[in-house]
């Protein structure tokens, strides 16, 4: 084992696919000779040179439109969105091509390929620099989404997602890249996609959450232990398309109640997939209204800091919705 | 750097190609022709949904395209590139059964409309229908020799209207910051859709903005195959000494309506129409073939007749294969869900 921030575990995921495999390579803004602005790159350019971690233009299309292009010619590209607020005009490239490229050329064009992406917000990055926009993209067919909250899964799920065979999104909350260290087994640890992980067992109601809101759900559920008595199962679904929906439903079953939990606004929401499913799915499991709690309906993270924590999710508000439930 | 060839005397051993590789010119631009050309009959009897057209394109794309390594090199073509394809590789009944959408089109499997060439066997990257997106997957794959230090070159073609797409201008930029060995082909018929080159291209010249990204930029007369094979091997060899991409933009003429959903005489002038036939490339080829004692009456009615043949014999096979199956659709979501 070795203790590592989400941040050391991403490089490290890469650094060692990239020596393991010659094809693997990097594309985006900032990611050669900088490192990175996160430093997520940081030291592959001087080990891999210029081509292999090729810093380019200020061109979001055409990072996704030549990673697939890449992709296509044999490469595994693992290409940046330097904020997932800047993905958009790269959005044609993902949805019309990417995400489709397989079922189009009816299984003969495959595009191993990822596409890494900061969002979130709690960093004072505002409107701009913020952005939880992963429903885009789950509801987009054909896309892998991935959205790790530990160290460990950050390596082992962006390890996997470089060998997979079919287009992965891999979003990254930027503010959980240095907030805690953690254990990361040595070796070849991969963690496979669309597998939720039981973060805590509990037997009164299921907290769904990822990224970020594993750290606030888990530090909810320590307060709803002691000042409650209360035991919430926190569930970090870990990969959002597929989900894993069998995870899902078995923890509905023990607890028979469901707070879906996301940073992202809650209209149309991801939450909202997961919570139709257990009504339908798991309906005879509840004894309590599926509620979700999720970023309010404003356009984007406010930046003033009394706005931004007016914004963000965090372990009391978690607390507050889940007491809510268990009372019902 | 923008520089203007004009069609000329034949001259083509000059260019190193042989009596034979310009009447298989030639009869390449026969056959794309006549395919597109059945295709509308059948549109028309009913068989077949959509049809978008190469008709006028042919010289353009059979010169340019000539150059290219079959199963080797790579094409991201567009949606009028029925003669690029078949250049490049793909069959007269590949293009008939991609039109009639059936199960085991190379294409797509009956998935795509018509026009979405593609095909893995022939290094033929699958087209989809916003315009301009399989410009930087010419330049990916491009990239990707690049890193590889392969000797490879990508080539792809789009329409002057695409040429106004913000990813034309990511990819030509990228790919002139990394020499990167893509040829990038403009195929300028004056009209996208309805709207005339005046009211689309700022400066009216696409090969000029070439200058801008630092790679060569060429306009030629797209009627012309032997001068299109020109400006299409000298990029080639460009792109293969490592000296980067060139754009080529062929000025050709829309012998047809943008689409069978189209109606051109509504907005160009009939007159303007009527005159396209003294561009068509085919006849213009012919004529200089015939000038230079190449082909005589009687090969062009026997390559007339062997096409009508294959043509035939395409039809036949690719109405015999099978429709989809629905009960297939759901296949190559994902890899992993592969039969």
């Amino acid at each position: 084992m070795t203790e590592l921030n989400i941040l050391e575990a991403i490089r490290s995921a890469m650094d060692e696919e990239m020596e393991r495999d010659v094809n693997v390579m990097l594309l985006g803004e900032d990611v050669g000779r900088k490192g990175g602005v996160f430093g997520a790159t940081e030291g592959l350019f001087a080990k891999y040179g210029e081509k292999r971690v090729l810093d380019t233009p200020l061109t979001e299309a055409m990072i996704a439109g030549a990673a697939a292009g890449a992709a296509i010619y044999g490469l595994r590209p693992i290409a940046e969105m330097q904020f997932a607020d800047f993905s958009y005009p790269a959005f044609n490239q993902i949805v019309s091509e990417i995400s489709r490229m397989r079922y189009r050329s009816n299984g003969t064009f495959g595009l191993p390929m990822v596409i890494r992406m900061p969002y979130g917000g709690g960093v004072h990055g505002a409107l701009y620099h913020s952005q939880s926009n992963e429903t885009y993209f789950t509801s987009t067919v054909g896309l892998k989404v991935v959205a790790p909250g530990t160290p460990a899964d950050a390596k082992g799920l962006l390890k996997a997602a470089i060998r997979d065979p079919d287009p992965v999104m891999f979003f990254e909350h930027k503010k959980t890249y240095r907030l805690f260290k953690a254990d990361v087994p040595d070796g070849d640890h991969l963690v496979p996609i669309g597998k939720a992980d039981i973060a805590r067992p509990g037997k009164d109601l299921s907290i769904f959450c990822y990224g970020y809101m594993r750290f606030c759900a888990l530090e909810a559920a320590e307060t709803l232990a002691r000042e409650d008595g209360l035991e919430a199962e926190v569930v970090d679904l870990r990969t959002l398309r597929p989900l894993d929906t069998a995870a899902v439903l078995a923890s509905v079953a023990r607890t028979g109640k469901a707070l879906v939990v996301h940073e992202a606004n809650r209209f149309g929401g991801f939450g909202a997939e997961v919570a139709a499913f257990i009504a339908e799915e798991g309906f005879e499991h509840l004894d309590g209204p599926v509620t979700r709690l999720a970023g309010p309906e404003v356009p984007g993270v406010p930046f003033a800091h009394s706005l931004e924590d007016w914004f963000m999710l965090n372990p009391a508000k978690i607390v507050e919705a889940a007491r809510k439930l268990a009372a019902y | 750097m923008a520089t203007t060839r004009q069609a000329g005397a034949l001259g083509h051993r000059e260019l190193g190609l042989s009596d034979d590789d310009v009447l298989a010119m030639h009869r390449c631009m026969l056959l794309s022709r006549a395919v597109d050309e059945r295709m509308w009959l059948m549109q028309r009897a009913g068989k077949i949904a959509f049809i978008i057209s190469g008709q006028g394109h042919e010289g353009a794309q059979v010169g340019i395209t000539w150059p290219m390594r079959k199963h080797h090199d790579w094409l991201a073509p567009y949606y009028r590139s029925i003669a690029s394809v078949l250049t490049f590789g793909m069959t007269a009944e590949d293009i008939v059964s991609a039109h009639l959408a059936k199960g085991d089109d190379v294409s797509s499997g009956g998935r795509q409309m018509p026009g979405h060439y593609g095909g893995k066997p022939y290094n033929i990257v699958s087209l989809s229908s916003p315009v301009g997106t399989q410009v930087l997957h010419a330049v990916g794959l491009a990239m990707g020799a690049w890193v590889r230090g392969d000797d490879m070159v990508a080539m792809t073609s789009f329409g002057e209207g695409t040429s106004s797409q913000g990813e034309i201008h990511e990819a030509m930029n990228f790919a002139g910051v990394h020499n990167l060995p893509v040829i990038f082909v403009c195929e300028n018929n004056g009209y996208a859709i309805s709207v005339p080159l005046a009211e689309q291209v700022g400066g009216l010249s696409v090969a000029i903005r070439a200058q801008g990204y630092g790679f060569p930029g060429v306009t030629v007369d797209g009627t012309d195959p032997l001068a299109c094979y020109a400006a299409a091997k000298e990029a080639h060899d460009r792109a293969r000494r490592g000296e980067g991409p060139t754009l080529i933009e062929a000025t050709v003429v829309r012998l047809t309506s943008h689409s069978s959903d189209d109606d051109q005489r509504r907005y160009r002038d009939p007159a303007e129409v009527d005159a396209l036939k003294e561009h068509d490339p085919i006849p213009l080829f012919a004529n200089r073939l015939r000038d230079a004692g190449l082909l005589t009456d009687a090969l062009e009615e026997q390559l007339r007749t062997e096409i009508k043949a294959e043509i035939n014999e395409a039809s036949r096979r690719a109405e015999a294969r099978p429709d989809p199956d629905p009960a297939t659709a759901e296949r190559y979501v994902y890899a992993d869900e592969a039969p």
